[in-house]
């Protein structure tokens, strides 16, 4: 145990938890996003993958990973188009629509990998990019100011959306439809055009989620996420709508993932219980939950597409 | 105001199906057409296959009587026929035997799930093939409960060492601890730090039997070296392998290896931090060009070779055939643009030929 | 009480239950369009890829219903997607969303061949009912576990049964390679996360001599039945659709909300339970075997069956069908890729295609059809109420605090 808590080897396990976390938080903000407005969104595990691999065949094309990140988060775009479409212009029963969508995000990703790649070549990551100053600080420069850029974008977008639900006209309006949709609706707020642009703004964040997972291992395979997506999701629950609270979620999960990496390599955890150890991210989650006993409570509209009465 | 029309219509259309089905199959109790099932012409590579009937049509084969002598093979592996691994270390000796012995192969690949699977063998099984390679440990379970029912059909499987004492069961399996020997002592010399990064999936099977080989390899150059193998528990998530290569290489570990078809992201982490890997199953050298000193390469064409002339021999199973460095079924594959220590390389060569030899004993 | 005066009580009108008929009804009218729309698709991209598009269609219908060995297949492929989906079809029905379906399959497999092995000598009659009891207890306790977090400590059930889904695949692959693991050579002494060979006395008997088709696809269309009369021929069935329509105006006429829900999640992991027996006690190998995936063992039936059961309109019987349907789906496309060299994937894309189509097209119709009602009478234009999948008002969610 004592190898654990040698600077180093700290350093490097908080820093890889942070990156391992980065794709949960970029997808579960997104998520926030939406479901503020009233909207749940369960594609976004199909969104992440078709976004990865929109990343990935960029990169292995035009060797240009600016391109590439900006064709994922474009990818999440059009599939923000369209879930909106579904689930807010036609009314569409949330969850089941979002299952379609994560359904077709799968097995279209996983059609375009094989018939346009098929073997699986690598692609160069985005390098790490240490921040003057901040970087030199030593022990937490190691830990948090030596990442990739779309690290810093993930953690630098959780005040910037929590400021703007909570202190913008628009985030009083996104608020207003995922809670009382009526009532904005009488004041004279459009419930489609909030839900809308929430649903392209989040799916953008999922497509960001698809390239910083993609960029984090540098391949693309079939079913790359692993159901990150789905995780995600619950992240948000586990945040409770909350973008500080669900991007404490995202860090815990990753972070607890990457320890007990970290003590298997160092033989703390036997060979033995090896895959129970590895059962450590999903029991503490919950776990956490259990103990935390928030009360907080979902946006009232929720789930719920919303159609005027009379 | 209970009795809805569609409630009644919805009890008895179920009855109906059941009688259906039931009928339809009672109806002709032998196994269907070879139509209905897979048709056998996608050709290994069912990527570049054209047209479903042109690989088979006999009227293509230079012979006029091909039929004598075409032996009919089914492949069914668990990922991809292109996965720079397990699969495609079988497809490349099948594609290597098609002219010798005048095959007619079709291949399922991504069958991981293994029911499906298991379906596919027995479709395959009615379809008049003449051997059905179930190419995963996990559908030896399978082949065990199959291969009586077929006793016409020849069933290899793999990799594993149980013919289950069947006629028509052949196994083959590799010692890949053996090439995970000859690396992992290879890795012993090249790491300054004497500290080794092992990634697998779970602790079973082909990956754990490398595993075991590269760290009885590595101790038998250096005894005190750190050799602890990280199982992440899955064998698909690219990131876990990620992770689990970074957090080696935080604990100063300084040469890295791995198993799995999700190690790429292993691979991927050797590669930015530059660090020499090792790789298994099929060459990786094409993942991390200047960072991939050897891998153990599979070539199974020798004992695909010897089941084939077996079965042309009218004999459908009943032995156990194990890829060895000696018989060549493994080889170890160096890569041409590491820049290996004389010493290292020869260290490796001596080892191979003692382990060819016999003179080298390999733990099990 | 009586459904008409519980009815009355619950406020559900006559134009309701017409609606849900009308929801029905519509379906068919959507879900062959989707399916033409999806088809068109399907061809489109087939012809992108270089394939044959009525070679692929003709491939694809053979393999799940040309012939009684297709059928048979196709049957044996439902028959997973069936119980999930009359599973999920119970818990939608008491508005909590069940996606812990592939982690409840993989505990009921565990728990029905830990079963089997530690009894491997009782009377096959004996032998097969208990290991099917023993995977919806396995199930059961899996779908628990979730239904006590959200009544008890309000853990949203989302993220309570994907964290399950997580814990479920390691304790698999940890008990599969260790606590029951095949020590025998045939699994060359334990490097094959497997069990040992089943008691012949557990292994569901084939039917029908040449085809697949074995006992447990007349016993899922029996459970599915069994549901049916559940949900809407008892007491406790209504407990369940009430709660799921309001929790609070259940809880005001005297309904325990809480026990409800945690029951109809008990009920529904029991159903996926049964199916993780199933897939054990009715597969080829005649052992349970993971390859370390949840997929491995379950083909994702834990997502799929929510697809079914949508597509069986949330009532067990329709789910038969609907189940059938998709079965003979993931059987052709098998036989599709054989065909074509077209990756099955293409499958599980237009299955999404179709899903995201038919629940478009139904608020359509739904539209178009308020409208010819509007002219009848104003009190029958109320909208149908679709099933939510999340507590449908802020009394509801706080409603059992």
């Amino acid at each position: 145990m004592n190898q654990f808590f040698t600077v180093d080897v700290l350093t490097v396990t908080i820093a890889s938890g942070i990156a391992l976390a980065t794709p949960f938080l970029l997808a579960a903000l997104g998520e926030t996003i939406g479901q503020r407005s009233g909207v749940i969104n369960l594609g976004v595990d199909g969104i992440m993958l078709l976004a990865a691999f929109a990343t990935y065949y960029t990169a292995l094309k035009t060797g240009n990973l600016l391109l590439a990140v900006l064709a994922g988060a474009a990818t999440g775009t059009v599939m923000g188009v369209v879930t909106a479409l579904v689930s807010v212009t036609l009314k569409a029963e949330q969850g089941i629509s979002g299952i379609g969508v994560y359904l077709f995000g799968l097995g279209f990703s996983a059609l375009l990998f094989q018939k346009l790649v098929g073997t699986p070549l690598p692609i160069a990551t985005l390098p790490p990019v240490g921040i003057p100053l901040l970087e030199g600080i030593p022990v937490i420069g190691g830990m948090f100011f030596r990442q990739s850029l779309l690290v810093y974008l993930a953690f630098l977008l959780v005040p910037v959306v929590s400021f703007v639900l909570n202190r913008t006209t628009y985030g009083l309006k996104i608020r207003a439809v995922g809670e009382n949709p009526a009532a904005a609706d009488s004041l004279g707020v459009s419930v489609a055009r909030i839900r809308w642009s929430t649903l392209i703004i989040g799916s953008t964040f999922s497509g960001l989620a698809g390239a910083s997972l993609l960029m984090y291992g540098g391949i693309f395979q079939v079913n790359l996420t692993q159901a990150e997506g789905f995780i995600a999701v619950a992240l948000v629950y586990f945040g409770a709508w909350r973008p500080v609270g669900v991007m404490g979620g995202a860090l815990l999960y990753g972070l607890v993932g990457v320890v007990i990496l970290t003590w298997k390599s160092l033989g703390i955890i036997p060979l033995n219980a090896s895959d129970l150890a590895a059962t450590a991210p999903a029991v503490i989650t919950v776990l956490a939950l259990l103990f935390l006993a928030r009360r907080f409570r979902q946006p009232a509209a929720l789930g719920r597409p919303y159609e005027r009465e009379g | 105001m209970h009795r809805h029309p569609d409630r009644k219509l919805a009890l008895i259309l179920p009855a109906v199906l059941v009688a259906l089905v039931a009928a339809s199959c009672g109806g002709s109790s032998t196994p269907a057409p070879a139509s209905t099932a897979p048709s056998p012409s996608a050709a290994a590579a069912p990527s570049t296959a054209p047209s479903p009937s042109a690989a088979a049509a006999p009227s293509t084969a230079p012979s006029p009587s091909p039929a004598a002598t075409t032996i009919k093979v089914a492949l069914v592996a668990p990922s991809a026929v292109n996965d720079l691994a397990f699969t495609q270390s079988m497809v490349e000796a099948l594609n290597s035997l098609k002219g010798k012995y005048n095959l007619e192969i079709a291949v399922s690949d991504n069958q991981f799930v293994v029911a499906t699977a298991a379906n596919v063998i027995q479709t395959y099984a009615t379809q008049g093939f003449n051997l059905i390679i179930a190419h995963g440990s996990q559908y030896g379970s399978t082949i065990q409960q199959l291969a009586p029912k077929f006793p016409n059909v020849s069933f290899a499987w793999g990799t594993a060492g149980s013919t289950y004492d069947l006629p028509n069961v052949f196994a083959y399996q590799v010692n890949s601890n053996e090439g995970g020997y000859v690396q992992g002592a290879m890795a012993a010399m090249l790491s300054k730090s004497k500290v080794l990064g092992v990634i697998g999936p779970i602790a079973v099977g082909d990956a754990k039997l490398y595993v075991d080989g590269f760290c009885a390899g590595a101790k038998s150059v250096a005894s005190s070296i750190s050799c602890i193998p990280v199982y992440t528990g899955s064998f698909s998530d690219v990131s876990l392998m990620s992770a689990a290569a970074t957090t080696f290489v935080a604990n100063k570990a300084d040469v890295l290896t791995g198993t799995a078809q999700a190690v790429v992201g292993a691979i991927g982490v050797a590669k930015t931090n530059n660090l020499p890997w090792f790789g298994t199953q099929w060459t990786q050298v094409s993942l991390a060009q200047s960072n991939v000193v050897s891998s153990q390469v599979y070539d199974w064409s020798p004992i695909v070779g010897e089941i084939l002339t077996d079965i042309q021999g009218g004999k459908l199973g009943g032995t156990t055939f194990t890829a060895t460095l000696a018989n060549g079924g493994a080889k170890i594959d160096f890569n041409p643009g590491f820049n290996l220590p004389a010493e290292v390389k020869a260290k490796a060569d001596s080892l191979i030929k003692g382990i060819t030899d016999g003179s080298v004993k390999v733990p099990q | 009480m009586s459904d008409r005066e519980a009815d009355r009580l619950m406020g559900v009108t006559v134009a309701d239950r017409r609606a849900d008929l009308g929801r029905f009804l519509l379906s068919w009218f959507a879900i062959p369009s989707a399916l033409v729309v999806a088809l068109l698709l399907g061809a489109v991209m087939m012809l992108v890829l270089g394939a044959n598009p009525v070679t692929g269609y003709v491939a694809l219908l053979n393999g799940a219903f040309g012939g009684s060995y297709a059928l048979s297949s196709t049957a044996i492929q439902a028959v997973p997607l069936l119980l999930v989906g009359v599973g999920i079809c119970i818990a939608f029905r008491a508005n909590v969303f069940n996606i812990g379906g592939e982690g409840q399959i993989a505990m009921g497999g565990l728990a029905g061949a830990a079963t089997a092995l530690a009894l491997p000598d009782l009377p096959s009659f004996v032998l097969i009912p208990l290991v099917l009891l023993a995977g919806a207890g396995g199930g059961a306790i899996w779908g628990a576990i979730p239904g006590i977090f959200k009544a008890k400590y309000n853990v949203n059930e989302i993220l309570s049964t994907i964290m399950l889904n997580l814990v479920a695949v390691q304790v698999m692959n940890f008990l599969l390679a260790g606590p029951m693991v095949d020590q025998s050579p045939d699994s060359v002494g334990g490097l094959i996360p497997e069990t040992k060979l089943l008691s012949p006395n557990s292994q569901l008997p084939i039917l029908v001599p040449g085809t697949q088709l074995h006992l447990g696809v007349p016993i899922a269309v029996l459970v599915a039945v069994c549901v049916y009369v559940l949900l809407w021929r008892t007491s406790f069935g209504f407990q369940i659709r009430s709660v799921g329509l309001s929790r609070s105006a259940s809880a005001y006429a005297g309904m325990p909300v809480k026990r409800t829900i945690t029951m109809a999640m008990t009920l529904s992991g029991a159903m996926c339970g049964i199916a993780g027996a199933i897939l054990v006690f009715g597969s080829i190998s005649h052992r349970m075997v993971t390859d370390g995936s949840l997929t491995g063992f379950t083909g994702s039936a834990g997502f799929n069956g929510i697809v079914v059961a949508l597509f069986g309109g949330l009532n067990p019987l329709w789910t038969i069908f609907s189940a059938f349907f998709f079965g003979g789906l993931i059987v052709g496309g098998s036989a599709l890729q054989v065909a074509t060299g077209v990756p099955s994937d293409l499958v599980t894309a237009l299955s999404g295609i179709v899903v995201v189509l038919v629940v478009s097209l139904e608020y359509l119709r739904r539209r178009a059809r308020a409208r010819t009602i509007t002219l009848a009478g104003p009190r029958a234009a109320r909208p149908p109420r679709p099933p939510h999948t999340n507590a449908p008002s802020t009394a509801d969610a706080r409603g059992d605090e």
